[in-house]
């Protein structure tokens, strides 16, 4: 059964279609990469799927559970939506790190938050804080942050804080893990660091969806690619297809250009 | 320099009770002006065209016209207004009836009163425009953080931007709140009897002493003080919150 299916997703800001007629849906545990030109919608279906943007049309399903019908209009209650939203999480391209916490609060924050009025915060509140904050040390020990638990984010680099983001977006437990251009805004050299962390979540069958402009890293990790032009899937299936014996002229134009830049 | 000796005691008491009044002044105004401030920058940034558009020509007016003049229309402009609304006009409006019965009351407390509700409405406007800017300020990506992490909007607001908002606009808001310790002393201008006030006294003669000008000139040495005082709160605040950036 699939973990979430995408129908029929339409988003136009003004005069100018973003996503048109967007559908794909994806199995549990496997990671899906979304490649394509600035421009091209990928940014703004990841920002639908976590309830940044609202789809003009199209329906989302989590696990069979109708997350979003864009056709009806019934209106959603904050609490909903927030309910709603906790299936996905979302590692942004410049962090978005809380600047006055440090590393370990910034991943037990929102957990902490949504433990209040909860039976278990009412019946022992230190309990539950360090059970919190010891689920979010294991995180950042998973992605190789332990030693800097208690920096904060100024006085970490952009792979440390961009390996922050991803602990912090782990702990609320999403069913699918979204990256919008993790590595976009790190230097080469820091870029690898994240690539590793993602590349582990992978291997333990996390759920992902991947939007990325590192062509090797979505070859290698990922189950399915998505070629995305002009707000529309130009093509999509297994890397290694996609990859090496594109259908589409277009994604062959694609990824010549990205070859081209290789070689260079 | 033994009348100097004699006359500073007696100097330097007055003064120190027109300070109280300008200390007085100073607290009043900014225990109304910053929360005031706020809730203006928060109309300024909601979604109603009409609140944003009331907010914006009241600061402009505020802004735009000297703290003076405001201070005297709001002293003198109810006496004047209330003159000529009839008696008719007033019998015909609960409104017109309020306006033509408010007045200040008599003396000190009614100056006070008065140059209070100036000044807390003019700093008001400065802070408001302060506060916006503190907001408007962070990056979208913090609530948007926030957001997928599933808190409520209060929760982004005082646990995520709040702070972050604070330390933004500590310097702009420090030089304000030094300004309005001087800005205090045109109050003077409706006769409140602040520390200018109380030092220009000895220029006319009270208490025995007239024609000496150097209490006028010493009322320099409590402005300085009061502001020193703040600077060095204000640096030690900014130290404080350096932790992040």
């Amino acid at each position: 059964m699939p973990i979430l299916q995408v129908e029929h997703i339409r988003k136009s800001f003004g005069q100018t279609k973003v996503l048109d007629d967007i559908s794909f849906s994806m199995e549990p545990g496997n990671t899906l990469s979304i490649i394509g030109s600035s421009g091209s919608g990928k940014t703004t279906l990841l920002r639908c799927l976590n309830f940044l943007e609202r789809p003009d049309a199209g329906v989302i399903r989590v696990r069979d559970e109708v997350l979003l019908d864009a056709g009806e209009p019934k209106k959603v209650t904050d609490r909903e939506t927030r309910r709603k939203r906790l299936h996905f999480g979302l590692v942004f391209q410049s962090f978005n790190l809380f600047p006055q916490y440090t590393a370990l609060q910034n991943v037990t924050l929102a957990e902490e938050l949504l433990a209040h009025d909860t039976p278990e915060w009412k019946a022992d509140k230190s309990q539950t804080l360090k059970r919190i904050r010891d689920h979010g040390v294991e995180l950042l020990a998973e992605v190789g942050l332990a030693n800097r638990m208690d920096n904060y984010p100024h006085q970490l680099s952009g792979g440390q804080c961009q390996r922050v983001a991803i602990a912090r977006a782990l702990a609320l437990r999403p069913d699918i893990l979204c990256f919008d251009e993790p590595t976009s805004a790190l230097d080469p050299e820091l870029t690898g660091e994240v690539l590793r962390s993602i590349r582990k979540l992978a291997e333990r069958n996390t759920t992902m969806i991947i939007v990325t402009h590192e062509m090797d890293f979505a070859r290698d990790v990922s189950n399915t690619v998505i070629f995305m032009d002009n707000g529309r899937i130009c093509e999509q299936g297994d890397p290694r297809e996609v990859f090496d014996n594109p259908k589409q002229e277009r994604t062959r134009q694609f990824l010549a250009r990205y070859h081209g830049e290789d070689a260079r | 320099m033994d009348q100097f000796a004699q006359q500073f005691p007696v100097v330097f008491k007055t003064l120190n009770v027109g300070f109280l009044q300008t200390l007085k002044l100073f607290c009043v105004t900014l225990l109304g002006a910053l929360p005031l401030g706020l809730l203006l920058a928060c109309g300024e940034i909601s979604r109603s065209r009409v609140l944003r558009t009331v907010i914006k020509v009241l600061v402009w007016i505020i802004r735009g016209s000297p703290l003076m003049i405001q201070l005297l229309i709001i002293y003198y402009g109810p006496g004047l207004l209330a003159s000529s609304i009839s008696a008719e006009a007033a019998a015909s409006s609960p409104f017109l009836n309020m306006l033509r019965n408010f007045r200040w009351s008599g003396g000190e407390d009614g100056r006070f009163a008065a140059a209070s509700v100036a000044f807390i409405i003019n700093y008001a406007c400065y802070f408001c425009e302060i506060f916006r800017g503190g907001i408007q300020g962070i990056p979208v990506g913090q609530e948007e953080a926030g957001l997928v992490l599933g808190m409520t909007g209060r929760q982004i607001f005082f646990k995520v931007k709040l702070l972050q908002m604070v330390k933004a606009i500590l310097p702009p808001i420090s030089n304000e709140i030094i300004t309005l310790v001087k800005d205090t002393s045109l109050a003077r201008i409706i006769s409140l009897q602040e520390v200018i006030w109380a030092g220009q006294a000895f220029l006319k003669g009270s208490q025995g002493i007239s024609g000496v000008i150097w209490p006028l000139f010493f009322t320099g040495v409590y402005y300085l003080a009061a502001n020193g005082l703040l600077t060095v709160g204000f640096a030690k605040l900014e130290k404080k919150l350096g932790y992040f950036r």
